[in-house]
């Protein structure tokens, strides 16, 4: 097993391009740009195109042709090219096309974006978020075998410091699951044989007039209530006996588990839950791992995004309290003084200190 | 005061003639002809023309069609291509991501004016120079059809809509936009021209401007365009009969009919630097 020291942009650009992804279209924004530069110097070589679009509209659009022809495609950008994609990204996710978004966020304030999505329309997107480089690179793989499994887009929700964090890192070929044919995919060779192929967001079918929006709708929504049931995943640490859980997730998580272990060293009952999907959110690993807390404490840097996610897994059974905040560097990339241990150390022992025991 | 007498059809007897079947005109490439586009309406005659050209070229097993959203789209369910719906105004970027993977297969895109000069156009303009090896279709009336005649970017002057009742004034709602125009001038366009359905002839002739586009595509000789005028009584308040006059009349005199580019192929970089570096030396 060869071991590389990469950026992670770069380290996911290979693990995609391993992964079988022939094709990437974007438009930089920081931390999404070493992104998209790395597709544009790996991609080409791999027999693949990368295309800098001429704006986040033509990228997302372009990966959608890509995607249609049955190529494994890409697309990405940070949270405000991914506002003017929302509009593809829900009718993308109902023309069912396995479109794989490298959601490379300022921070962690776009949890909302990323999990609820703006676009129109009763749609999911499956959300990972991985803490370091080699998880990165895993869940750029598991993205395109899940993408293609439920015909979805999946999201992978990165930021700034994965982004821009080198470490070692070893990327081989993913093993090849047995993932569904895709006869779906347009090639242009059933023209005039009565068996031509329509793909689109509306259940249109060929040779027959009209639609059944109702029906439709209904199908894609039972795809996506078979994806919130299996697909969750989740990572826990030191939970069995905590009295407080700590829920964090992406890089911010990452000084989550290394105070925790300095807590749990100390003698202090503090455990960590780890969303890797954000959706679908690990709702019932939560609240086991929180059935016998007397706090879970929300560690996210926003003004609480998540913490409504807690809430709707706990459903009241434990108190939840948001110990993040609204954090950032001078330029608004989101690289924040709540990643110092020291600061993330200072609010979850004020949560073991405040949070009352329970009776 | 009078009563108005209104024409009555007679009923009480069976017509002199009976129905006569004159021609069948379904293109091969159509799974079926029921649809439910307005009397009068020319987007049927310019997708027959788009179709018999596929089928000629034979490229029938071999073509990807982009469609936007407008009237047409209903009615694309009946067209035996293997097809991509897109967004209103995505065709052309959609388009290109499909030639990139397919670049063998004959790719266009299927468009109305609100669709690709409205709401996409930086689209179009962006796919044009870049050279996409790729065959925008424009089907340009002059309105929003499928909204019940509502004022577009190639409504022209005078011109009235639901929105724009007492015509398009300049100092009020802008001037118009000469899509091929635009278009046609640009590095990477290959071949453009602007063609009408208001009569045969002028259907002959957009029928050879749809073969030149598509043959330009084949050639790889980079991005090529035809916009075809087509017939909207309902979305214009005329007359069925009197929309081909209306269209050559009104929307022709303005977006003017016949080839605007057909160039034999790109120029490389390469090229424009000899050329340039062989100047400098003479």
């Amino acid at each position: 097993m060869t071991r590389q020291l990469l950026e992670g942009s770069a380290a996911m650009a290979e693990a995609a391009i391993a992964a079988g992804c022939r094709f990437f279209a974007g438009y930089p924004m920081t931390p999404f740009t070493e992104v998209l530069e790395s597709f544009a110097e790996k991609l080409p070589t791999a027999g693949g195109v990368c295309i800098n679009a001429e704006s986040e509209l033509e990228a997302v659009g372009m990966a959608w042709g890509a995607l249609a022809t049955g190529a494994r495609a890409a697309t990405g950008s940070t949270g405000q090219g991914l506002s003017l994609m929302q509009e593809s990204l829900s009718e993308i996710t109902r023309a069912e096309l396995p479109l794989v978004v490298f959601h490379m966020a300022r921070g962690q304030g776009d949890y909302y974006q990323a999990t609820r999505g703006g676009g129109h329309g009763d749609y999911r997107q499956i959300v990972l978020a991985p803490a370091d480089v080699q998880e990165a690179v895993a869940l750029t793989q598991l993205a395109f075998e899940l993408a293609d499994r439920w015909r979805n887009p999946v999201h992978i929700y990165g930021d700034f410091l994965l982004a821009h964090t080198a470490e070692a890192v070893s990327i081989e070929p993913p093993s090849g699951a047995a993932l569904p044919a895709k006869d779906w995919a347009v090639d242009g060779t059933l023209g005039g044989t009565g068996r031509s192929r329509n793909i689109n967001p509306i259940g249109m079918q060929k040779g027959v007039k009209g639609i059944e929006p109702e029906r439709f709708w209904r199908r894609l929504q039972a795809k996506h209530d078979a994806m919130a049931e299996s697909e969750a995943r989740v990572e826990l640490e030191a939970v069995e006996d905590a009295e407080v859980v700590v829920v964090a997730f992406g890089s911010l998580a990452r000084t989550a588990r290394y105070v925790i272990r300095e807590l749990r060293r100390e003698g202090q009952r503090v455990g960590l839950v780890r969303p890797v999907t954000l959706w679908p959110f690990p709702s019932q690993a939560l609240a086991q791992a929180a059935a016998g807390a007397r706090c879970v404490a929300v560690l996210e840097q926003n003004a609480g995004q998540m913490i409504d996610d807690v809430r709707l897994a706990l459903l009241g059974a434990a108190p939840v309290v948001g110990i993040g905040d609204i954090s950032s560097d001078d330029a608004g990339f989101g690289v924040g003084p709540i990643f110092d241990p020291d600061e993330v150390r200072r609010r979850v022992v004020g949560a073991l200190s405040t949070s009352e025991v329970r009776v | 005061m009078s009563d108005v007498r209104l024409p009555v059809l007679p009923t009480d007897a069976p017509p002199q003639e009976p129905a006569r079947l004159l021609g069948r005109f379904k293109p091969k490439l159509l799974l079926h002809e029921d649809h439910d586009l307005c009397p009068g309406c020319g987007e049927p005659v310019a997708i027959r023309l788009l179709l018999d050209v596929v089928e000629e070229l034979g490229c029938a097993q071999s073509s990807i069609g982009v469609v936007g959203i407008g009237c047409y789209t209903a009615f694309t369910s009946a067209m035996d291509v293997d097809l991509v719906q897109a967004l209103h105004g995505r065709a052309p970027s959609v388009a290109t991501g499909a030639k990139r993977m397919r670049p063998d297969t004959l790719i266009f895109t299927l468009q109305g004016d609100g669709d690709m000069v409205n709401e996409g156009l930086q689209e179009v303009i962006h796919t044009a120079a870049r050279g996409e090896n790729v065959t925008c279709v424009l089907i340009n009336n002059g309105v929003f059809g499928e909204t019940g005649g509502h004022m577009t970017s190639t409504t022209v002057l005078g011109q009235r809509t639901k929105n724009s009742l007492e015509g398009r004034d300049a100092a009020y709602h802008g001037h118009p936009i000469l899509i091929g125009d635009l278009l046609a001038p640009l590095g990477g366009t290959a071949y453009a021209a602007r063609g009408s359905v208001h009569d045969a002839a002028a259907v002959v002739k957009t029928k050879n401007m749809l073969r030149r586009a598509f043959e330009a595509q084949l050639e790889g000789r980079g991005f090529s365009f035809v916009e075809i005028l087509t017939m909207c009584p309902t979305g214009w308040f005329v007359p069925t009969a009197e929309g081909p006059d209306y269209l050559n009349r009104v929307l022709g005199a303005v977006h003017a009919t016949g080839e605007l580019k057909n160039g034999e192929r790109l120029v490389t970089t390469a090229e424009l630097v000899s050329e340039q570096e062989s100047g400098r030396e003479g």
